[in-house]
């Protein structure tokens, strides 16, 4: 995917074969030669942890496909089933509930870095707006899961979100009714969210290959936001951003392992655990925590088809972003100002999304739009502004120079002759 | 500039504490206090001995209008259940009656329980259920312990995924069976419910399930409320979660496999990108093909 490959095959079979289906070739010049900047950090492993997340959800979904009945009255006991009689059931549906949990903390913490790095910027835009499909496929993706099982928060949560459309004048109420399939969220709904569910990781799959593919075209940004210049700026992929990812992929399994098998239930509902019942509605619908600041946006406003619009705009303004941004500076490291609004946006983000879990009353409304305000402030006013009065600090030559400025002391020995 | 965001971050905080103010307002409702569970934490486990209190507390008491629907007497003799012998689980089944059938004659009939049948209902359906209890449903209990909980609020509930505080139903639960008390006076009450400091709202269909002494324990602990409402809560989290010890043990080995893994990866790590850190003017896809001629 990254120019002419430098692959040379080491057997006869797979000379053989590069003549025909250069794969190897592909595979070599796009993970192994494909070359990176040296002082990518941390936050750049997450793109790897997301294609394993990605793996996981699908190796443990189908299993689960296998024991699981995708009919309105027996769901939630062939999750109770798989929970208790499947041979590590438990297991393979903990890993999965949790898994998109993960899978979601892995996806903000990869946009927040692209944000701050300006990762999106000219000639990544492209790149960007695949991210952003992908982002919407999770979340669809998340949501019917979430219905699966069957229980409280799965049949009410379905209900308010495919509700949303209603708002919608004249072609609401039937688009309602026939995503549904009948006039209420029943047996019909189930079915096809099942078939959805399992259909749309595979579109994931899918995007991901093009966002891959667009990714090894323009090159990965870096801290400094300044393009690799030369072959000094960069390190071949393989070793040194595989070991690297790997690393990061263990340290995060930790974390997911934590939930898993000491908290599995932390990141649900209580109201889950009770079988779907539409004569009684819980006391509060609360989707689950990776849309509730979409949940509170849509709450603070209080006109239904505005909500819903502010709440699609939300997601959809992400898209318009490489060229909202103005600044001529890529990274959020050479821009002091812009440096204290993202993390301000940041917080707005976290805010939200504790202010979705609470009732949309009284100072939790308020402090919902004021947030909201600012959610949208940040993209439509700070973002275009900023890129004009902002006062950006200089930029190092190269990635190299920004390196050594940073690694070792400067001027203790002349460089060395390069060899090769 | 800064004094914009200055002003912005006040008003958020602002916003934010009286969100809490409000918050605290709103609890009339007290948190279940915090109970000590032998199940409790990475290294928990189930405790047989009150595993066997608390199946006696629901057969005795519980299952008169509960139902277990998703747990089967072989269940009782599991690994890291409440350890009762196969024969013990099978004497225990003989002891219901279980709908079964039709037979050659096409009909339905009654025969003793036996390991793989399911505990069966108290009650043939949903609305016998209610008609007997005042228009009431008493849920099934087979994931209770998972389907209660109570608010933790801001910030314990972030605390709670450093300490694995994951035991919040069973507190309800028996905050609930020791939570019975007189109704304040100005409180209408309405009628066939009961007065619950923990249950919200305060008006439970469920009359007082437990008394003192009512349940005798084979191990002579005595049946307290508070211990009959402890075992009881316990056996309810095993029928929710009957894999946890075996959950657990797996975590830990699972945990110590990936430190020792992501250990061995940071070192390595550290010795791939050796050259390129020691040397970062040199060409970084260089450095390693021919690392000891860079200083000489």
């Amino acid at each position: 995917m990254s120019g002419h490959s430098t692959y040379q095959p080491q057997n006869g079979f797979m000379k053989w074969l590069e003549r025909r289906l250069p794969i190897a070739g592909l595979i070599h010049s796009s993970f192994v030669a494909y070359p990176t900047p040296r002082n990518l950090n941390y936050w750049w492993t997450f793109g790897g942890i997301l294609s394993f997340m990605l793996g996981v959800q699908i190796v443990t979904g189908i299993v689960l496909a296998m024991h699981y009945t995708p009919e309105a009255t027996m769901a939630f006991n062939s999750v109770e089933t798989i929970m208790r009689d499947v041979n590590y059931g438990w297991l393979l549906r903990y890993l999965h509930s949790n898994g998109a949990s993960m899978f979601f903390i892995a996806v903000y913490i990869h946009m927040f870095r692209g944000m701050y790095y300006g990762s999106y910027k000219e000639p990544r835009e492209v790149l960007w707006i695949l991210g952003v499909i992908l982002y919407l496929l999770m979340m669809a993706t998340g949501f019917l899961g979430y219905t699966l099982p069957w229980g409280q928060m799965s049949y009410w949560g379905a209900t308010v979100i495919t509700n949303f459309f209603s708002a919608f004048p004249v072609i609401g109420d039937p688009l309602v009714t026939f995503l549904w399939g009948g006039y209420a969220v029943g047996n019909p709904t189930l079915n096809r969210f099942f078939s959805l569910h399992y259909l749309l990781p595979f579109v994931i799959a899918g995007v991901v290959v093009l966002h891959v593919w667009a990714l090894h075209v323009v090159g990965q940004n870096n801290p400094t936001g300044i393009e690799p210049k030369s072959e000094k700026d960069t390190v071949p992929f393989t070793p040194y951003a595989t070991v690297k990812d790997s690393f990061l992929m263990a340290v995060f399994c930790i974390v997911f392992a934590w939930f898993v098998f000491y908290v599995p239930n932390y990141l649900g509902h209580a109201d889950n655990y009770i079988p779907a019942n539409p004569a009684v509605t819980p006391q509060h619908i609360v989707p689950e925590w990776y849309y509730l600041p979409f949940y509170a946006i849509l709450r603070a406003i209080p006109n239904k088809l505005l909500g819903v619009c502010a709440l699609f705009g939300s997601i959809g303004i992400l898209a318009f972003l490489p060229w909202l941004d103005t600044s001529r500076v890529r990274s959020g490291r050479y821009r002091p100002l812009f440096k204290q609004f993202f993390w301000l946006f940041v917080a707005c983000c976290l805010g939200l999304g504790w202010l979705g879990a609470k009732p949309p009353e009284g100072v939790y409304v308020i402090a919902a739009r004021i947030l909201t305000l600012y959610y949208f402030g940040y993209f439509i006013v700070v973002l275009p502004l900023l890129g004009i009065f902002e006062k950006t600090k200089p930029l190092p030559h190269s990635i190299s120079e920004s390196v050594l400025a940073g690694d070792v002391p400067l001027g203790a020995s002349a460089p060395p002759p390069r060899h090769g | 500039m800064k004094q914009m965001l200055l002003v912005f971050s006040a008003v958020l905080a602002l916003a934010a504490s009286s969100a809490f103010a409000q918050q605290e307002h709103e609890h009339e409702t007290p948190q279940p206090p915090r109970l000590k569970w032998s199940f409790a934490g990475p290294f928990g486990k189930y405790d047989q001995a009150q595993l066997q209190r608390g199946f006696k507390v629901y057969k005795e008491v519980c299952s008169n209008c509960h139902s277990l629907n998703m747990v089967s007497f072989r269940n009782l003799a599991d690994a890291g259940g409440p350890g009762f012998s196969m024969a013990q689980a099978e004497a225990v089944a003989a002891e219901y009656k279980v709908k079964d059938g039709p037979n050659d004659q096409g009909e339905m009939f009654e025969r003793p329980g036996r390991l793989a049948d399911h505990f069966p209902p108290p009650f043939p359906n949903d609305q016998a259920a209610r008609s007997a209890n005042g228009g009431a449903l008493p849920p099934d209990m087979s994931v209770l312990a998972k389907a209660r909980t109570y608010e933790r609020g801001f910030p314990w509930f972030l605390f709670d995924i450093f300490t694995q505080y994951q035991e919040q139903g069973p507190d309800y639960i028996v905050a609930i069976l020791k939570g019975y008390a007189e109704k304040p006076k100005d409180m209408v009450m309405p009628a066939g419910m009961n007065f619950n400091t923990f249950f919200p709202g305060h008006a439970i269909g469920m009359p007082a399930p437990l008394s003192d002494n009512q349940v005798q324990f084979d191990d002579g602990t005595p049946g307290t409320i508070d211990q009959a409402g402890k075992d009881a809560a316990a056996f309810l989290t095993w029928a929710a979660e009957p894999h946890l010890v075996a959950r657990k043990r797996l975590g830990l080995q699972v945990m110590i496999f990936l430190i020792v893994l992501s250990g061995l990866l940071y070192f390595t790590k550290k010795k791939v990108w050796h050259d390129v850190h020691a040397h970062p003017e040199l060409l970084g896809g260089q450095a390693t093909k021919e690392p000891k001629l860079t200083r000489s």
